[in-house]
């Protein structure tokens, strides 16, 4: 009961205890639940252009300018240049495509300016380095720096500068994944397959593990242990179909239509991935309940051909 | 557990005495890159592709030594099959049989895979250069750059994506260019108009390269080639277990 504390106490409280766990045990899952969906992108008028960021050439030749690639180049190398934080195969620019610049592939430019964020949902307000954390410990399956690392620095002050010129808090055209709508007659899994074995397996593998050259993954593994996690958004059907129909396959982006890119998502989302780190109790119904069940359209939990999905994989 | 009988292990010996003769000469792939196939049309691998199997740079020859078997099997095929277009390579191509194909692709296989010298962690490439699309792209023309899918100094990615590195600048940029193919030229009050020239290459899986060769400019697929050419080849053995940044 926290009834006899001050009201400025009770509200500060929440933001001491969270403190306090982040410094402690490195990272407090539930400060990362904003994983959860973001409301969509404005739409673009026709003709609009999206936001340019800077040129890599304009970076300057000084100590920001050393953190700006730095970050560029943990961006695009993450597992080799931050392997203690990354536990599966992934790198941030898999995501974000063209070292996070390129629209509609969740770029950074377009993400960076909205932060701090404030939740209604959860009545909590997300820095951009606890949503990077996020990144770590879902998308990476691994854990998260500390929030004044030199590694979430780097990535910040890269982040800030391909900002350059953003407006704050306004929500830009090509961000996140602008995903599709859900097609009429809904999504099926095993026409998803076809899509993917025409479509994704000869870079992806047959079986979703990706492709590495030596021990540097080129292509990233799409489920299985090497691939995000259930807590990842990109397990949301809704968030991939959106992220493969703009940028897969690689330089033939916006060629599947709304109906192939929901089900390859489906078909890709219906493997099993590395638990939801988040896991409630031991439970995937508890945990489905608390963080998966209002999230989008996501299978954690849910029984595909006689399995239960969320079983988590190592 | 079950006894052959005598009659079971005449008739094993005697298949496998019948196999002899195709089970030699199929898996001397060697042979063939020497002396050439069964039939004479099938001329031997290193008249143009070097006793080493590393190409002719200079005569636009590829190099065959450590790319994937796969990937040769299937040029070879697509070679014969029209698929690939080239006057040198397809009546060779035709001339193979299942088995020489089969066997000189494994055999190039087996040699040395190129290495390069990894790149130095910071390699910064400058806007408008060969580089810059290796390891940046276009991606205002959804143009990836060419590492993302042929690998950190395109040293190549399982059986899909042969290495760039270790070919010469004029059998990159032949490519580039039989993908692409021209377009057609409508005449003017000087000059009559000349007809499109379609792709002569047209076996790239799911058509991923078609659209970047079409896109790429003259310029910039003699740039890329050139880079390619110029990142040489590194007499240390490929190291699978150290991290090849990009």
């Amino acid at each position: 009961m926290q009834s006899h504390l001050t009201p400025t106490l009770t509200r500060l409280l929440p933001l001491l205890l969270a403190g306090i766990s982040l410094g402690a045990a490195g990272a407090d899952p539930s400060r990362f639940d904003d994983q959860s969906q973001l409301p969509g992108a404005p739409a673009r008028t026709k003709g609009q252009p999206y936001f340019q960021p800077p040129e890599e050439r304009d970076i300057p030749n000084n100590a920001f300018g050393d953190l700006v690639r730095r970050g560029q180049d943990l961006f695009m190398n993450t597992k080799a240049l931050a392997p203690d934080y990354v536990g599966n195969e992934m790198n941030c620019v898999n995501c974000h495509i063209d070292r996070g610049r390129k629209a509609n592939s969740a770029p950074l430019w377009a993400a960076y300016p909205m932060y701090p964020a404030y939740r209604k949902k959860n009545n909590k307000v997300n820095t951009f380095v606890e949503r990077m954390q996020g990144c770590f410990q879902f998308s990476m399956n691994g854990k998260p720096p500390a929030a004044d690392s030199e590694i979430l620095t780097a990535l910040t002050v890269y982040s800030h500068w391909l900002s350059t010129g953003a407006p704050v808090g306004k929500s830009l055209p090509g961000r996140g994944f602008d995903e599709p709508p859900p097609p009429r007659g809904g999504y099926d899994i095993a026409r998803g397959k076809v899509v993917y074995d025409k479509q994704c397996a000869i870079c992806h593998g047959a079986d979703g593990e990706g492709q590495k050259v030596g021990v540097t993954s080129v292509f990233p593994a799409l489920w299985g242990k090497d691939s995000y996690n259930w807590g990842a958004g990109m397990h949301r059907i809704n968030t991939a179909a959106g992220f493969i129909q703009h940028n897969m396959p690689l330089g033939k982006g916006e060629t599947l239509s709304d109906q192939e890119a929901w089900d390859v998502a489906a078909f890709i989302n219906s493997h099993e991935r590395p638990q939801d780190p988040r896991l409630v109790n031991g439970s995937i119904d508890e945990t489905r309940k608390r963080y998966h069940e209002n999230d989008g359209v996501n299978l954690y939990g849910v029984v595909v051909n006689g399995v239960k999905l969320g079983q988590g994989i190592k | 557990m079950r006894y052959p009988t005598p009659k079971g292990i005449a008739a094993r010996f005697a298949s496998i005495l019948l196999l002899v003769p195709l089970y030699v000469h199929a898996n001397d792939g060697e042979t063939l890159m020497q002396k050439g196939g069964a039939n004479p049309a099938a001329l031997p691998c290193i008249t143009c592709h070097g006793a080493d199997g590393k190409g002719m740079a200079a005569a636009g020859f590829p190099r065959l030594a450590g790319l994937p078997e796969a990937y040769i099997a299937k040029q070879l095929a697509d070679f014969r099959a029209g698929r690939r277009e080239n006057p040198v390579m397809q009546p060779i191509a035709q001339s193979l049989s299942d088995e020489e194909i089969a066997a000189v692709a494994k055999a190039y296989a087996a040699r040395p895979k190129v290495n390069v010298k990894p790149a130095a962690a910071g390699e910064r490439p400058q806007p408008g250069s060969g580089a810059w699309l290796a390891l940046r792209g276009a991606w205002e023309r959804n143009i990836p750059e060419c590492t993302l899918c042929h690998g950190p100094s395109g040293v190549g990615v399982g059986s899909a994506f042969p290495p760039l590195a270790g070919q010469g600048a004029e059998y990159i940029e032949a490519q580039l260019q039989a993908w692409r193919g021209t377009r057609a030229v409508p005449a003017t009050k000087k000059t009559k108009a000349v007809a499109a020239v379609p792709p002569t290459r047209r076996n790239d899986p799911n058509g991923l390269m078609q659209h970047i060769a079409a896109d790429l400019s003259e310029a910039e697929i003699k740039a890329v080639a050139a880079y390619f050419a110029g990142l040489g080849e590194s007499p240390e053995a490929f190291d699978e277990s150290q991290h090849r940044l990009r």
